[in-house]
């Protein structure tokens, strides 16, 4: 059976990979969304960078679709939610409203991140440092060694591959069936070529696929396929 | 006010756009003053200036100071300004004909204002040898007010008429290309008759070429050297004084040395490749010889066929002594923004009173209120209609009513970050051994070859691993950008697959464009041409035809199972590529299936799967609609919504008016997160507020910069209805040079003139044989 584009097999479950960078589990109806990096452009504007302040709406604007979409029971922001620990200080209105609004009817699990390692007050949730389901582990950092199966963000991950004489450059989720790198769900966020040698601490070899975001569904590509920068 | 008047302040200000003409003019006044004895102290102030005496220099001023635009910048927006200016009774602008048409004009031109608010007794003079419109001038050199007329106009007696002459190329004058290796020897030999020769190329890579030659061929051992931009400052300055003590030769240079620079007794100036303009040209020819009394002597050596044309008309526009310099500019938001915040760094302003000293500067004269606010409102809190950024404001307004600087550090971070050019990045490229023949899995790569030299980041951006590109004189295949190198190694393909950028940086002028049109329509003009060219050019009109003056000649034929259609609008290379990425939409809604295009200075070649000629001959398509204005209404949009180039612009924006920092040796951040940023933030504003400053700012320089949009619009609407038609068997004479660009013209070295060499013979045998 050709896998449909979208299906993503972890520790031998079957997950749906979303082309906005959400991961939902369907058996769980567990939802995971990573590096969300909320109100990055205020943490910047703190300096005297006045990046546009839409980055926070448009984020929660995703997110709500997502949600929309496929109505879990449950949410995991996977940490680095926050760009820094004052971030949802900064929150406005209309945002820390559309984010409480998110999370009714549902469990929402903040995991802490290195941008956001303290728990703020405020935005609903509860706050762990990583949680298990099943057999999987999720967390921000991916361990150093991890035997078991792993969900994890941070590395941001993009992939590059070229056809008909241009590149394309476009978020993806790394996966070797074992472990999984979410791609940063944060619309200010930048991308970590899969081909550098972060990657390689994650999995060995080149021995995993990413699974690039396209408009409307996932194009999965093996990873000795893409470029590196 | 803590401004008094400096009775024994500074009298003179004198601006260059070169630090090396500024220290060139600081010596020549030396001289004079020490022999006559007066008490007048001469300093210079650039960027090399040590902190020490810039220091030194706003405590106690010398009677003159020679600067550069970016300079006088830094000293308005100090709290000595007032001091320092209010004794200010003369400033010079030399060469203004070469900083009005950039945005550094901008820059100075809101100094201007400001100086003249400074010190109202202020007298202002610009200096100038070649400029189509004095008028233009004289009205930026004076405060735009109806009290105060513009600057007189005062003609120095013209010199003696210069003797331009072209060098007469034999039959082996190249079909395309810019390397002029074929005159090489002659190059040599009138170096060899001179006392000094400067020789002129438009790119870098083209210095580098025929210098090298050059000396691969000087069995006298003349002392050749080499000038341009990408040098080592001390490198470049000992060929100067070199050059001033009269020890060399010949210098071979681009325009880093077009400006009024007097380096010493140079009697012959030899300009290799297209003149691109009549005015550049007699800068150029202008470096030969400063006695009034005697002509200049000026050679021109045409790269390949078309210049030859160029050459002709730019050797009759010379002689008509006819000026192209570009008009004045409108002034750019980000300039104005950038001055906005260094205004507050001296000290507190009133908008008011602002706005109206900023409309007395020439580009800012129609500059309305509304967008002055959104300038200030950019500074102050980012410009958004989001006003979420108001307690971290950069510039905030007191109880007075005053725009203050709210922090010390955005002063500093706006010092750091004065000036409008914007350099691109520049990658190192090391050789290395390729990692495609040692076999393995991820094979790694050696480390530590040799630096062959540098290319600018947006190239090296493009590359995909494996592929092939000319550079330092072979071709190379990369690997992987490593940090801030990239690694390639040598390769045995004789195909570079990604074309180098050949062309110079300055497209052919309009004017000049219009000549060579002209000399190509008239017949009865070209007996001054050589035999080969007048060949090339009858065959043509036998073949096909020429294009008429005001016509846009179209042709199309098949070649090697590709269709092709050629079209010559003579509007330089920016424009063209644009033209070719909008025609390629159009055919692609046509499902003309094109397959890519190709331009050069004077033409566009398209290509693709369907017979294009078959589809106008039959009415599916007709040219008129291909050709029409309004692709660069949605077509435009939609792909300006992609364009590396539209990104690339917004980039250097962002930096001007201050959005985001330059980046500094040392203290740079990787070059990851910076190109992602900048990008993101082009599209987010893309999306929320298209009518931002940033974005607005973006277009207007995207009309006439990278994309030349504004040239393109006036082509289309020159020759609608005069569009001509050709459907051809085969390539026609004129298409034989652009057609040689698709295999690319920069393949140097032994063997990849040989391949160029072939291919040429083939197009050209088929387009010139008899039908």
């Amino acid at each position: 059976m050709t896998p449909e584009a979208g299906a993503i097999v972890l520790g031998g479950q079957a997950f749906v990979g979303d082309a906005d960078g959400a991961l939902y589990w369907p058996h769980e109806r567990l939802l995971v969304v990573s590096d969300l990096h909320l109100e990055k452009a205020s943490s910047f504007a703190r300096r005297g960078v006045f990046l546009p302040p839409y980055d926070t709406a448009t984020t929660l604007a995703r997110l709500a679709d997502v949600v929309r979409r496929y109505v879990p029971r449950a949410v995991i922001a996977l940490g680095d939610s926050f760009h820094d620990d004052d971030a949802p200080q900064r929150l406005n209105g209309p945002d820390r409203d559309t984010l409480l609004s998110l999370q009714q009817g549902r469990d929402w699990i903040w995991i802490s991140g290195n941008h956001d390692p303290d728990p703020a007050i405020g935005i609903g949730g509860i706050f762990r440092d990583s949680v298990v389901f099943g057999s999987l582990t999720f967390r921000h950092e991916p361990a150093a060694a991890c035997d078991g199966g792993e969900v994890a963000g941070h590395l941001h991950p993009v992939a590059r591959v070229r056809a008909r004489g241009r590149s394309v450059s476009r978020k993806c989720f790394a996966c070797d069936g074992q472990r999984l790198i979410m791609p940063a769900f944060g619309v200010l966020t930048g991308g970590l070529n899969v081909r550098d040698r972060a990657f390689a601490a994650v999995f060995s070899a080149l021995d995993f696929t990413a699974h690039m975001l396209g408009r409307s569904r996932l194009y999965a590509i093996a990873a000795s396929r893409c470029l590196p920068d | 006010m803590h401004g008094r008047a400096n009775a024994s302040g500074l009298h003179t200000l004198y601006i260059s756009p070169l630090k090396a003409l500024a220290v060139d003019i600081a010596r020549n006044l030396e001289t004079p003053v020490r022999e006559i004895g007066l008490s007048v102290r001469i300093e210079t102030r650039t960027g090399d200036t040590p902190v020490s005496k810039r220091t030194r220099q706003r405590r106690n001023p010398p009677d003159i100071l020679l600067a550069t635009p970016e300079q006088l910048a830094l000293l308005l927006g100090s709290a000595d300004a007032p001091y320092l200016f209010g004794s200010l009774r003369r400033v010079v602008l030399d060469e203004l004909h070469a900083l009005v048409t950039s945005k550094r004009g901008d820059l100075l031109a809101l100094g201007l204002a400001r100086l003249f608010r400074l010190s109202p007794r202020l007298q202002s003079i610009g200096l100038s040898a070649t400029v189509a419109d004095p008028q233009e001038l004289c009205r930026y050199l004076a405060p735009q007010r109806e009290d105060a007329p513009a600057a007189d106009l005062v003609i120095a007696q013209a010199g003696a008429q210069p003797h331009v002459s072209m060098l007469e190329p034999g039959e082996d004058l190249p079909w395309a290309g810019h390397t002029a290796r074929y005159a090489l020897a002659d190059i040599y030999n009138l170096i060899k008759a001179h006392k000094t020769t400067l020789v002129f190329v438009n790119t870098r890579s083209q210095a580098e070429m025929i210098f090298h030659e050059l000396w691969g061929i000087n069995d006298d051992g003349l002392a050749i050297a080499l000038h341009h931009g990408s040098l080592d400052v001390a490198q470049r300055r000992k060929v100067e004084d070199a050059m001033t003590k009269g020890r060399l030769r010949a210098v071979v240079c681009t325009s880093s040395l077009d400006l009024g620079v007097d380096w010493g007794d140079i009697d012959l100036v030899i300009n290799v490749g297209a003149p691109k303009g009549s005015s550049r040209l007699l800068q150029r020819i202008g470096r030969a010889n400063h006695r009034l009394d005697e002509p200049s002597r000026g050679i021109l050596v045409p790269a390949n066929r078309f210049e030859v044309l160029e050459c002709r008309a730019a050797i009759e526009a010379v002689a008509d002594n006819a000026q192209d310099t570009p008009p004045l500019r409108e002034g750019a938001l980000d300039v104005l923004a950038q001055h906005i915040l260094g205004c507050a760094c001296a000290e507190a302003f009133d908008a008011d009173q602002l706005y109206a000293e900023v409309r007395t500067a020439a580009p800012y004269h129609g500059f309305s209120r509304a967008d002055f606010d959104a300038a200030v409102n950019f500074v102050a809190t980012g410009g958004y209609a989001l006003r979420a950024y108001e307690r971290f404001a950069k510039i905030r307004q007191g109880r007075d009513g005053r725009w203050r600087v709210a922090h010390p550090r955005f002063a500093q971070s706006w010092r750091m970050n004065v000036g409008t050019i914007v350099e691109s990045t520049m990658l190192k490229v090391r050789l290395v051994r390729s990692r495609h023949s040692s076999k393995g899995p991820g094979g790694t790569i050696a480390r530590g070859g040799r630096v062959l030299g540098e290319v600018e980041e947006y190239f090296a951006e493009g590359l995909a691993p494996g592929d092939t590109f000319v550079f330092a004189g072979e071709i190379l295949r990369y690997e992987a950008i490593v940090e801030d190198e990239i690694y390639v190694s040598r390769t045995d393909a004789s195909d570079p697959k990604v074309p180098a950028y050949a062309g110079g940086k300055f497209p052919l002028s309009t004017y000049l464009a219009a000549r060579v049109r002209g000399l190509l329509a008239d017949r009865s003009q070209w007996t001054p041409l050589p035999a080969t060219v007048r060949e090339w050019l009858d065959i043509q009109r036998y073949r096909s035809q020429l294009p008429g003056m005001q016509e846009l000649l179209v042709e199309t034929f098949p070649r090697a199972s590709r269709h092709y259609l050629v079209c010559y609008p003579f509007e330089g290379r920016l424009a063209h590529q644009t033209l070719g990425m909008l025609l390629t939409r159009r055919m692609e809604r046509a499902r003309l299936k094109p397959l890519g295009f190709v331009a050069n200075e004077y033409a566009l070649a398209v290509w693709g799967l369907g017979d294009v000629g078959a589809h106008i001959a039959d009415g599916r398509l007709r040219l008129a609609d291909l050709f029409e204005v309004d692709m660069l209404g949605d077509d435009l949009e939609a792909w300006l919504a992609e364009s590396v180039m539209m990104k690339r612009t917004f980039r250097s924006n962002a930096v001007i008016a201050g959005l985001i920092e330059r980046r500094f040796p040392g203290k740079e951040k990787t070059r990851r997160q910076v190109t992602v940023s900048t990008d993101l933030i082009y599209d987010v504003l893309r999306k929320h507020q298209p009518d931002h400053i940033l974005l607005r700012a973006a277009r207007a320089d995207a009309a006439t910069g990278l994309l030349d949009i504004r040239r393109l619009g006036e082509m289309l609407s020159r020759v609608k209805g005069r569009i001509v038609h050709k459907r051809l068997e085969r390539v026609s004479p004129l298409a034989v040079p652009v057609m040689l660009e698709i295999g690319r013209e920069t393949i140097h070295g032994e063997a990849g003139d040989a391949i160029l060499a072939e291919t040429a013979d083939e197009l050209v045998r088929e387009a010139m044989r008899d039908a």
